[in-house]
């Protein structure tokens, strides 16, 4: 083979492994979730980490997004004189789309560099072989409680998004346009139920809005965990895990977003 | 050259990790202390150097003879990653041994450590620990092997999470059925093993200890469920002199006092020859010698001599 083919073939080759080993070690780590002996303590600290010290800056980004999409929309709205649709606009936008996206894409900026970052010092100061050498599998300790919590913490962050996304839109809506609070959210239950429901009672909105933070939260602390754990190279690679983790993780939720949306916009066809 | 039992007694006063207070009375028992340890050095030496001579193979065939099975036994092990890293390596450690690994960096030699610990498994030959093939087992059950074997790594690999009470509770928390109370007993009783007092540093984390001390609590949480086999990746490397000196005078209480089996991984000459019932050196993949200290030093091999550089 042509020295250049087999460059390719051995990049290939790495990528495809790579690959694999991801999806090997989400598999485990969701394979422990059931297996003995369980970390609760671990669980409710990383639920911690990941949710609670997040709360921050989720309900920052959901406000300021909230209020610049009621007042970028505004704008257009008024020009067509239809300003009271402005609660529908950001409830439909915040709901299924920015308020799963932007929460994913700022908890993988905190929590999955902080993944990264932990995972990684703790492999080049030999912690993770301790942890083999003391009886204990690393992915059972360290990888199952940070997927878990991050798969129960992102739908919960998403939904606060939401909620001071939409409240956000009030605010303008109420100082700009002069709506009474009322009516802004007549309108937005009236986005929401045009979505349709589920089993009667559950909103379609919700079901597409909460199944993309769970699979954003699986792709951010396996990728966290994923790059941490791979870490060679001392400091350095700990820098470089940290930032490969950021890019990759909103590379694939941007990426994932879209064919989420696809699936879910045929499921939920009206 | 003189023998490492004269080296080992060379009144070199290393003085108590606590610092200089009590001087007199404690400079009187180490060189107690000293004395016993050179006899009992001696009393070892003696009776390796019946040995004197037998090769490896031999010694496997007086294991088969029915004497004691060696604890650690490594028989043709190859290995490779991108670049073959060990070729037929062969050496056994038999009970209450302390083999000592020299080599120059990246010679392979703490690979060696993580073969006996299973996190590597060669791709050919055989490590067997108490007898038993540990190259086929599964993850689980290399889980429980691990459970004879305390390790102590070259920067103590302590959990920094967790408090120095924790780091060590960590084993016993995980495979024992302990009360919290009997945790607390063990975990002071290796403190107090180590030379550390327990209510001082219990509750510190990592990050507030020395280097020094953070190998300490490396060896009490490695001893932490009694294991029978010790295993220490450069446990002097990054210390002054009196603190190399008072972790070398730890591994061999613990081998005089527990008669647990060791592997040390070192470049450390002079400490590796203090503690080394045998050495094994590692040069160029191969194990190129295999003997007492005393055999060591008397090698005529060129590569030997270089390596130990006039030692």
């Amino acid at each position: 083979m042509p020295p250049f083919l087999q460059r390719v073939n051995n990049a290939a080759k790495g990528k495809v492994l790579a690959l694999q080993e991801y999806f090997t070690l989400a598999w485990n780590a969701l394979r422990f979730v059931f297996a003995r002996p369980f970390y609760g303590g671990d669980l409710v600290q990383q639920m911690d980490v990941i949710g609670v010290q997040s709360l921050g800056i989720v309900l920052l980004t959901g406000f300021f997004t909230g209020m610049v999409l009621a007042l970028q929309s505004s704008v257009q709205l008024k020009t067509f004189g239809a300003t009271i649709y402005i609660g529908r606009l950001v409830a439909g936008s915040m709901i299924r789309e920015l308020g799963p996206v932007l929460a994913g894409l700022m908890v993988a900026g905190r929590v999955g560099s902080g993944i990264a970052a932990q995972l990684g010092s703790m492999k080049v100061t030999e912690q993770i072989d301790a942890l083999n050498t003391l009886g204990t599998d690393p992915i059972k300790k360290l990888v199952t409680p940070r997927v878990l919590a991050a798969l129960i913490m992102m739908p919960v962050l998403t939904v606060i998004n939401d909620f001071v996304g939409i409240l956000g839109g009030n605010v303008i809506a109420n100082i700009y346009l002069g709506l009474p609070t009322s009516l802004y959210w007549r309108t937005v239950w009236e986005q929401i139920a045009t979505g349709g429901f589920t089993f009667r009672y559950i909103p379609n909105d919700f079901i597409q809005g909460l199944s993309k933070p769970f699979v954003f939260g699986g792709i951010i602390s396996i990728t966290g965990c994923y790059f941490g754990l791979g870490t060679t190279g001392g400091t350095e690679g700990v820098g470089l895990a940290t930032t490969r983790t950021v890019v990759t993780a909103s590379i694939l939720i941007l990426v994932v977003d879209y064919f989420m949306t696809q699936i879910l916009l045929t499921l939920f066809a009206q | 050259m003189t023998g490492t039992g004269d080296r080992g007694g060379d009144g070199s006063p290393t003085p108590p990790p606590g610092g200089p207070r009590g001087a007199p009375k404690r400079r009187a028992d180490d060189r107690r202390k000293s004395e016993q340890l050179r006899s009992v050095r001696a009393a070892i030496r003696q009776e390796l150097a019946s040995d004197a001579g037998t090769d490896l193979e031999e010694r496997g065939q007086e294991g088969d003879s029915g004497e004691q099975l060696p604890v650690i036994e490594l028989s043709n092990i190859d290995l490779a990653f991108d670049a073959p890293v060990l070729e037929d390596v062969s050496f056994a450690a038999h009970e209450g041994e302390t083999i000592v690994v020299v080599g120059e960096s990246g010679t392979g030699k703490s690979t060696i450590l993580k073969l006996i610990l299973r996190l590597l498994v060669p791709d050919d030959g055989r490590v067997c620990i108490d007898g038993d093939d540990i190259a086929h087992l599964s993850f689980e059950e290399a889980l429980q092997v691990r459970q004879k074997m305390g390790m102590v790594f070259q920067g103590a690999a302590l959990f920094d999470s967790m408090t120095v009470y924790e780091n060590i509770a960590y084993p016993l928390r995980e495979h024992t059925d302990l009360e919290e109370e009997e945790i607390e007993e063990r975990v002071r009783e290796k403190l107090t093993f180590v030379d550390l007092e327990p209510d001082k540093v219990m509750q510190k984390f990592p990050a507030e200890l020395s280097g020094g001390m953070k190998k300490r609590v490396g060896i009490a949480r490695g001893l932490a469920n009694n294991p029978e086999i010790m295993l220490y990746d450069e446990p002097t490397s990054g210390l002054d002199p009196l603190t190399t000196g008072t972790i070398t005078r730890l591994i061999m209480k613990l081998q005089r006092e527990l008669g647990v089996t060791s592997v040390v991984v070192s470049h450390d000459i002079r400490s590796s020859f203090r503690m080394a019932t045998r050495v094994a050196l590692l040069a160029d993949r191969h194990i190129k010698f295999f003997g007492t200290p005393e055999e060591m030093t008397g090698s005529d091999n060129e590569y030997i001599r270089d390596f130990l550089g006039g030692y």
